[in-house]
């Protein structure tokens, strides 16, 4: 955990950088705003959003680069993915994300049965009077930003501009009650999006790379492995003989595809992500991910437990009862949830930290640009930035295989202690 | 560009979530059929193979070492044997050798003794014929000596006879 220190340490200084200058450089944008302002309709609304823009905001970035979203981006290229979206009361619409016609930064310019694209990611409209079907909206940037408060909290409101309107939208809805800033609102988003897109590519390039090598082990029996093969098999016998058996004793040919399987998983995963110029798609870094696979890891441990294990949690041998009723037993029943809770928690925060810092170093340019002006902030940007992208790249690589093989230890671990038998 | 300021990373998303669950499971189920169990199947075979040559192997070099020292009390037998063979052969050689030097000598000295004794029965022989030679000389000499004095005369003749009897007793 030292190193998720130092990678917020750094991302909080950077962006605590970041925060500060649009403020200085808010001043020094004014002429530039007003070339703009000539061919922009909607000025009145946009003056803050601008005064933002000129600024580069390293965290904003970040966050948006890190979302899941419902178009995949590839240098300057949206590829548009399919939307399945639910709405309760109105059903199912399933559209391409084309039909919004994105434009720069994943804006759409149109909405599609009350539905917008804004960074990105599917809103809904929360008029239900909206016209449906393929609806135009206004001008380039049809979107307006601002900050409102909700039940003293202050939040973020995106409307959207249509027949000179403004009509509010909300975000698809999350399972989080609220905790995060989100919850249920007026719609469900089901779409194959950019996280989706990844996965399903993972699977299959994993899908082929196995079935290949084991029809190789299967035309080869008993020869010594080439090729493709050589190179994995190290990978297969570390996980067998370092984590599956250690852990799960004699029953570790039942648990070894799992683990082979969680391995892979979240290892290519992790690995696709760290591609620059290939969407930088931050799948194991997405809670819900995690989730799932912490889910199944729980599942999967307590399906398996064994006489013993249950008597550990709740009615632990050679404690006296009150100390079990009170002490022991919610101990070891928080135990059973907290257990996959962290699995999920350090997957997705390692990676989370990892394309956060990444980001911020690569924002370094822009905001030296901000600051210094011109060719001279940006050599002194592109020069701090180098370096240090590189040097986190390096530890994200290193990362991504350390967190891929926690993840499998870990589970092999809870499950060795679901499984083993009583012996005293 | 307006950026929303929102974390929603860390908001489990259910579209996701279904997704997820949907793609990890038929990875996990798929996998685990067609790959995961064949190679680990493979893997386990493979190593029984190798666990067992190798185990033929040391076998078979234990039975090596054992044939190996077997040959080398063979042949340290045959070596002694052959010692023993190249000693005996010594000793008998050295045996007849001396036997037959014996044989030699003892024949030497019996050719010796008959020789010694051929001699001293030749000269006692010899001896004799000079006895009976020196006597008949003796008797020619006194014959003719007898001859020119005596002539004749019955009682020399007698007397000389007389002499020789003598001396033949003698």
């Amino acid at each position: 955990m030292d190193k998720y220190f130092v990678v917020f340490s750094f991302f909080f200084f950077t962006v605590f950088a970041s925060l500060m200058l649009p403020v200085n450089s808010s001043a020094q944008g004014h002429p530039v705003e007003h070339n703009e302002q000539s061919h922009d309709l909607h000025k009145k609304d946009h003056t803050d959003n601008h005064a933002e823009e000129e600024g580069f905001n390293t965290a904003a970035t970040a966050f948006h680069h890190i979302s899941d979203q419902n178009i995949f981006n590839i240098g300057p290229f949206h590829i548009p993915l399919p939307c399945i979206l639910y709405a309760p009361g109105k059903g199912l619409s399933v559209f391409s994300s084309s039909k919004f016609d994105i434009g720069s930064h994943g804006i759409g310019h149109n909405a599609v049965d009350g539905y917008v694209l804004y960074e990105g990611s599917v809103r809904r409209i929360v008029d239900p009077d909206f016209p449906q079907g393929l609806v135009k909206l206004d001008g380039e940037h049809p979107f307006d930003l601002q900050k409102v408060q909700i039940n003293g909290k202050e939040k973020e409101q995106v409307a959207v501009l249509y027949n000179n309107k403004n009509y509010n939208t909300l975000a698809k809805s999350t399972l989080d009650g609220g905790v995060m800033g989100g919850g249920i609102t007026n719609f469900y988003d089901f779409s194959i999006t950019k996280n989706v897109v990844s996965m399903i590519l993972m699977c299959l390039f994993l899908a082929w790379i196995f079935i290949k090598i084991a029809r190789m082990y299967k035309i080869r029996r008993g020869k010594e492995p080439r090729g493709i093969q050589s190179f994995m098999e190290p990978i297969f016998l570390f996980i067998q003989e370092e984590v599956s058996k250690p852990f799960l004793g004699d029953k570790w040919e039942k648990y070894q595809p799992f683990l082979m399987a969680l391995f892979f998983f979240i290892l290519s995963l992790n690995l696709f992500g760290q591609i620059p110029f290939l969407g930088g798609a931050n799948v194991t870094g997405n809670i819900s991910v995690t989730l799932v696979l912490a889910l199944i890891v729980f599942i999967v441990t307590n399906l398996n437990g064994k006489k013993a294990y249950w008597k550990h949690i709740f009615w632990m041998p050679g404690v006296p009862a009150l100390l079990k009723i009170f002490i022991l037993t919610p101990v070891e029943i928080m135990g059973m949830f907290i257990k996959p809770l962290t699995l999920m928690l350090r997957l997705g925060a390692n990676i989370i930290a990892g394309h956060m810092t990444i980001i911020a170093f690569v924002g370094l340019i822009f905001i030296f640009r901000h600051q210094f002006g011109g060719a001279v902030g940006t050599g002194v940007g592109f020069g701090m930035s180098v370096p240090l992208t590189m040097f986190m790249m390096a530890i994200e690589l290193l990362v991504a295989f350390i967190q891929a093989f926690v993840f499998t230890i870990l589970t092999a671990s809870y499950i060795g202690a679901a499984i083993e038998e009583e012996h005293h | 560009m307006v950026f929303l300021v929102e974390f929603n990373v860390l908001r489990p998303d259910p579209g996701l979530i279904v997704w997820t669950i949907l793609i990890f499971g038929l990875f996990w189920f798929l996998m685990a059929k067609f790959a995961f169990k064949p190679i680990a199947e493979a893997l386990k075979t493979r190593e029984n193979d190798i666990k067992s040559a190798l185990d033929e192997a040391d076998h078979a070099r234990k039975q090596m070492a054992k044939l190996k020292s077997e040959n080398e009390a063979i042949l340290q037998e045959a070596r002694q044997e052959r010692s023993k063979i190249i000693k005996e052969a010594n000793d008998l050689k050295n045996s007849i050798i001396k036997e037959a030097k014996d044989k030699a000598k003892d024949e030497a000295n019996k050719i010796l003794t008959s020789a010694t004794l051929e001699i001293e029965n030749q000269k006692k022989a010899a001896l004799t014929e000079v006895k009976n030679q020196v006597g008949s000389m003796a008797v020619q000499i006194a014959e003719k000596i007898l001859k020119k004095e005596l002539s004749n005369s019955p009682e020399q003749t007698n007397f000389v006879h007389t002499l020789v009897d003598e001396m033949n007793l003698n």
